[in-house]
């Protein structure tokens, strides 16, 4: 289910009269397990091809294939559960349920999923506890700092334990040292868990965590380069 | 898909309360809506109920049975044997409260300087009483004391015109079965006065055995009229007093004997729906703004929930048991404030400044509200039912978002 296939993917959006490329034959392979970073300037198409894959958007042509499903050709509701059981979203603006406290977040996506409530608040506590945030669960989300809250978005996007998942610039709204701890995070949840990441973002500190980094610029991939980690986790 | 609906049912619930005042202004309106709706149905059955329960106190009773030419030709030629055997044996078992026989014959009656048509009514007191068939006040002398009574009772209406009163003579003249003049000179034993002058001017009250013998006629009657605990059960039961009857008579409930009256009930219900669907489409523009604007401050949350794995029916669920919580809960104000403000106005509502507008439409200078559970139930599933309809537009444009577009929303 983790290893991604994009083949010649093709993405336009129409702004007025101008026809904007978000995706321009898009070819790209990823592996179960792997660690990855798409940078580029903003338009680029990190974000389009963020949301091709995991369903929220589909492209113009092409094909894409999550595990063994081709998604571009899933409806509306086979969409929604192909989110709902094997992909967890991570969002820049951190976009938490307002009137959900945060273990209510964490366990929402599982209560949708139908998993019994004494199982649900055991797996929430767990992923809180493991994100850093045991004390806060009853907190609702205007009540935690930036940092405290993308974490509960990062507890609710494993919580149901998809193989994947996909975070668009998860570190823009924090300061270092929370996106410093949330990147440390990620690379936790991907060597113990073997949970596939693939994040987008511009900020070369967080490149440094990736194995692999994706260049793109307008729409098309430009770079594609395995590297060491420059920057491990923190035990 | 127990979870899912529990987690959409806690969401929907919280969200309701995240703007407060507006909420509270929309339960407000929807509960003096529902208040309105019951208030209005309350006194529009109180003016039918009254109506008809004139009607019946006129006609008399609920069912009548009659001779099959009697309603045709209501002459002492098509009077009827009292009841017997099958029929009697119906007429005293439930459910009949009370029942009478009487003759029941077109008549003039003279004073000194006029002369009046009524229909002169041959009752046994007794048998009358128990089927609420009596003149309501007895204002001057008495009520006939039995069948045997030789005196008559006139409407005080009626003695104004006859320039008459209490104590003098007048003359009452039928027709005999041979067609000859059946007539008898007798003393107005009582004046009564009724809620509606028209009966005032219309019955004439004597001994039934006195009526009998002046028409020659034996121990025939004209009429057997009988009740039951409530009149709009009649069609429950009258079918048996039917059979018991036989084909000789004719067995008529109130609504078939007196088709305005009868086609009463069925208007005011009719009435009742209309002002209260009138009165929803008022307020369903409330609603569906309320709805609206509820979705539209919260589009980037319901494309987070649809990024989440939200299917689309459950995005839609979520919105229509928003206003599923609040149309309960304005029913359920507006029911109780409809209880607490009928509830003390039952004992009846002084209109006797409208009272001879209102006598035409055969009421009388009181009204009585009436609190009705199946006007409470009707106003209920009309505002549930339009409501979720109303509803359901905002539910399928929350429902029908892009999830990118509606978190790129700012």
């Amino acid at each position: 289910m983790s290893s991604i296939s994009c083949k010649d993917l093709c993405k336009t959006f129409r702004q007025g009269e101008e026809v904007i490329t978000g995706l321009d034959h898009v070819c790209l392979d990823i592996e179960e397990g792997a660690f990855v970073c798409l940078s580029g300037p903003s338009g680029s198409g990190k974000t389009t091809l963020l949301n091709a894959m995991g369903g929220l958007d589909t492209p113009d042509s092409g094909e894409i294939i999550v595990g063994e499903q081709r998604v571009d050709q899933l409806d509306k509701a086979e969409l929604a559960d192909m989110r709902l059981h094997h992909i967890g979203f991570v969002f820049q603006a951190y976009n938490l349920i307002p009137v959900l406290s945060a273990r209510e977040n964490v366990e929402f996506v599982m209560q949708v999923q139908g998993v019994p409530a004494r199982q649900r608040r055991q797996q929430a506590q767990q992923v809180l506890n493991e994100v850093g945030l045991t004390g806060l669960e009853s907190r609702l989300p205007a009540e935690m700092s930036g940092g405290q809250q993308q974490r509960v978005a990062v507890a609710r996007a494993i919580a149901n334990q998809p193989a994947l998942v996909l975070a668009d610039e998860p570190t823009a709204n924090l300061d270092t040292r929370s996106a410093a701890h949330l990147m440390d995070l990620f690379v936790t949840l991907n060597r113990e868990r073997g949970i596939t990441f693939v994040i987008s973002t511009h900020d070369v500190r967080v490149m440094a965590y990736a194995r692999r980094l994706i260049s793109m610029r307008d729409g098309m991939i430009v770079g594609d380069e395995h590297q060491e980690p420059r920057v491990m986790a923190v035990e | 898909m127990h979870g899912s609906l529990t987690a959409v049912a806690t969401l929907a619930w919280r969200n309701l309360w995240r703007n407060h005042r507006r909420t509270l202004i929309m339960l407000m309106a929807i509960a003096i809506g529902v208040w309105a709706m019951i208030f209005m149905s309350a006194l529009m059955r109180g003016m039918t109920d009254q109506m008809v329960r004139n009607g019946l106190h006129t006609l008399p009773g609920e069912v009548q049975i009659h001779h099959r030419e009697y309603r045709s030709d209501p002459s002492v030629v098509n009077s009827m044997e009292p009841p017997s055997g099958a029929l009697l044996q119906a007429l005293e078992g439930p459910p009949i409260a009370a029942w009478s026989s009487r003759v029941r014959v077109p008549a003039v009656i003279a004073s000194e300087r006029s002369t009046r048509g009524v229909t002169l009514l041959g009752v046994d007191p007794a048998a009358e009483g128990p089927l609420g068939s009596l003149p309501d006040e007895i204002i001057q002398g008495r009520f006939l004391k039995d069948a045997d009574d030789r005196g008559v009772v006139i409407g005080a209406s009626l003695a104004r015109r006859l320039e008459t009163r209490l104590g003098k003579r007048v003359v009452i003249m039928s027709q005999d079965p041979d067609n000859n003049v059946a007539d008898r000179g007798t003393r107005v034993v009582g004046i009564y006065r009724a809620r509606l002058s028209g009966t005032e001017d219309r019955f004439v009250y004597a001994g039934r055995t006195v009526i009998q013998g002046m028409l020659r006629i034996d121990n025939l009657v004209s009429e057997v009229a009988l009740t039951a605990d409530d009149y709009r059960h009649v069609s429950a039961w009258y079918p048996r007093i039917e059979a018991a009857a036989g084909d000789e008579l004719e067995v008529m409930p109130w609504t078939e004997l007196d088709t305005f009256l009868g086609t009463m009930l069925g208007v005011q219900d009719g009435f009742a729906l209309i002002f209260m669907v009138v009165v929803f489409l008022a307020l369903s523009f409330g609603l569906v703004n309320t709805l609206v604007m509820a979705v539209f401050e919260r589009v980037r949350e319901i494309g987070l929930m649809q990024a989440l794995g939200m299917r689309p029916g459950l995005i839609m669920a979520q919105i229509l048991l928003e206003s599923l919580y609040l149309l309960c809960l304005g029913l359920l104000l507006g029911n109780v404030l409809a209880l607490v403000t009928i509830k003390p106005l039952e004992a009846g509502i002084d209109i006797s400044s409208v009272a001879q507008g209102m006598e035409m439409m055969g009421m009388g200078a009181t009204l009585y509200p009436v609190l009705s559970v199946w006007d409470m139930g009707m106003s209920t599933a009309v505002v549930v039912i339009l409501g979720l309809l109303a509803s359901l537009t905002p539910a399928w444009r929350a429902a029908r978002l892009d999830p990118v577009a509606a978190l790129n929303e700012t």
